[in-house]
């Protein structure tokens, strides 16, 4: 099962709600560089993951939300009984 | 539309949500036992919450046209501690033949430690030799990968377990297939903040189709929406998608994983 709508139809109907979505992102990171003492966070692993999911939005091809959610999982270990 | 919600916990719920849920047509719902907000001190705590599902969330339910079902365990969070763990899995046979309880659940990971993998492993255990269906918890956010990997490891480890009745709930995008392919049914979670919204459910159901998946609202005593199934359904029709489909995710699926309990009994309405 695959959508059957056009993508001009859902860019229509999407539009805002992605706009909001990538405002929301780019008003958060403001926040946290205005914030005191910004450089403690420069290292920041969780600012380094979402850096790293911006550009999987950037990315062409579909799935990002797939491959976003493995930037911000633990990999697999199968030793783990061990 | 009538649908069936197959994962919320109504004890930590208002009587007016129960009015919200008839209103919006629900005709039955899951509940699967779970953790409280705290840590409960002694099984006898345990007892009475199993007396809670299984007397009063059912009669409470039926005050207002819905079906209430659920389901008995200790959850993954309280696993951590194994030994009143294994108090409250010898208490499970005393509810297991009360009408309306359709299996264990809500067993699994939370941080997939290895005291929560030992007690998951024991009431797999347990489900399996006493042929019951299992619901199963996967872990928030970044544990949701590792432990959903780990369930499936313990679950392909036992011979007993047969896919088809086992539900694997909270699955995202990147676990769906896992639990897909591996045949299993498997559960979305629509909430506000974390793990799906209606639109990315639709968007998973368009990738994965309809089959062997449900959706629910698991509302509980945190952040969450009692009645965000038919916020689903209201984005599956915006998006054209036939009726039929749509009650299949919201009805007919959860309908058919159910009634493999025969505990089940649940009356269609007219």
């Amino acid at each position: 099962m695959t959508s059957t709508r056009l993508a001009g139809e859902i860019l229509d109907r999407d539009f805002l709600a992605i706009r909001h979505a990538i405002l929301n992102i780019a008003a958060g990171l403001d926040r946290v560089g205005d914030g005191r003492a910004v450089d403690s966070v420069a290292g920041d692993p969780r600012l380094e993951r979402i850096h790293e999911a911006l550009k999987v939005l950037a990315e062409g091809e579909t799935g990002r939300a797939e491959r976003v959610q493995m930037l911000f999982s633990r990999a697999y270990e199968s030793n783990w009984r061990s | 539309m009538n649908y069936i919600d197959p994962h919320i916990h109504m004890v930590s719920r208002i009587t007016d949500d129960y009015e919200r849920l008839a209103r919006s047509g629900c005709e039955a719902i899951s509940e699967p036992a779970f953790w409280a907000g705290f840590d409960r001190g002694s099984a006898e705590a345990f007892r009475d919450y199993f007396k809670q599902l299984t007397e009063f969330e059912r009669n409470r339910a039926a005050q207002f046209g819905i079906q209430h079902f659920c389901w008995l365990c200790i959850n993954a969070k309280e696993a951590e501690n194994v030994s009143l763990s294994r108090e409250v899995i010898a208490l499970i046979p005393e509810f297991l033949d009360t009408p309306g309880v359709l299996g264990i659940g809500e067993i699994g990971l939370n941080k997939n430690t290895p005291n929560e993998a030992t007690i998951f492993t024991e009431q797999v255990d347990f489900a399996a030799s006493h042929e019951e269906l299992i619901l199963i918890h996967t872990p928030h956010l970044e544990d949701k990968y590792m432990g959903t990997r780990m369930i499936l490891d313990v679950l392909a480890s036992d011979s007993r377990v047969t896919p088809g009745r086992v539900l694997i709930d909270h699955v995202e995008e990147h676990t769906v297939k896992l639990a897909l392919d591996g045949g299993y049914w498997c559960g979305m979670t629509l909430y506000p903040l974390t793990k799906c919204t209606p639109a990315r459910a639709v968007d998973i159901i368009e990738r994965v189709g309809v089959e062997r998946i449900m959706v629910n609202s698991a509302g509980d005593w945190g952040v969450s929406d009692p009645t965000a199934v038919p916020k689903f359904v209201v984005e599956m029709r915006s998006r054209g998608h036939a009726e039929s489909t749509i009650r299949k995710i919201v009805y007919d699926n959860p309908l058919s994983f159910f009634s493999q309990s025969k505990r089940f009994d649940f009356t269609p309405r007219d």
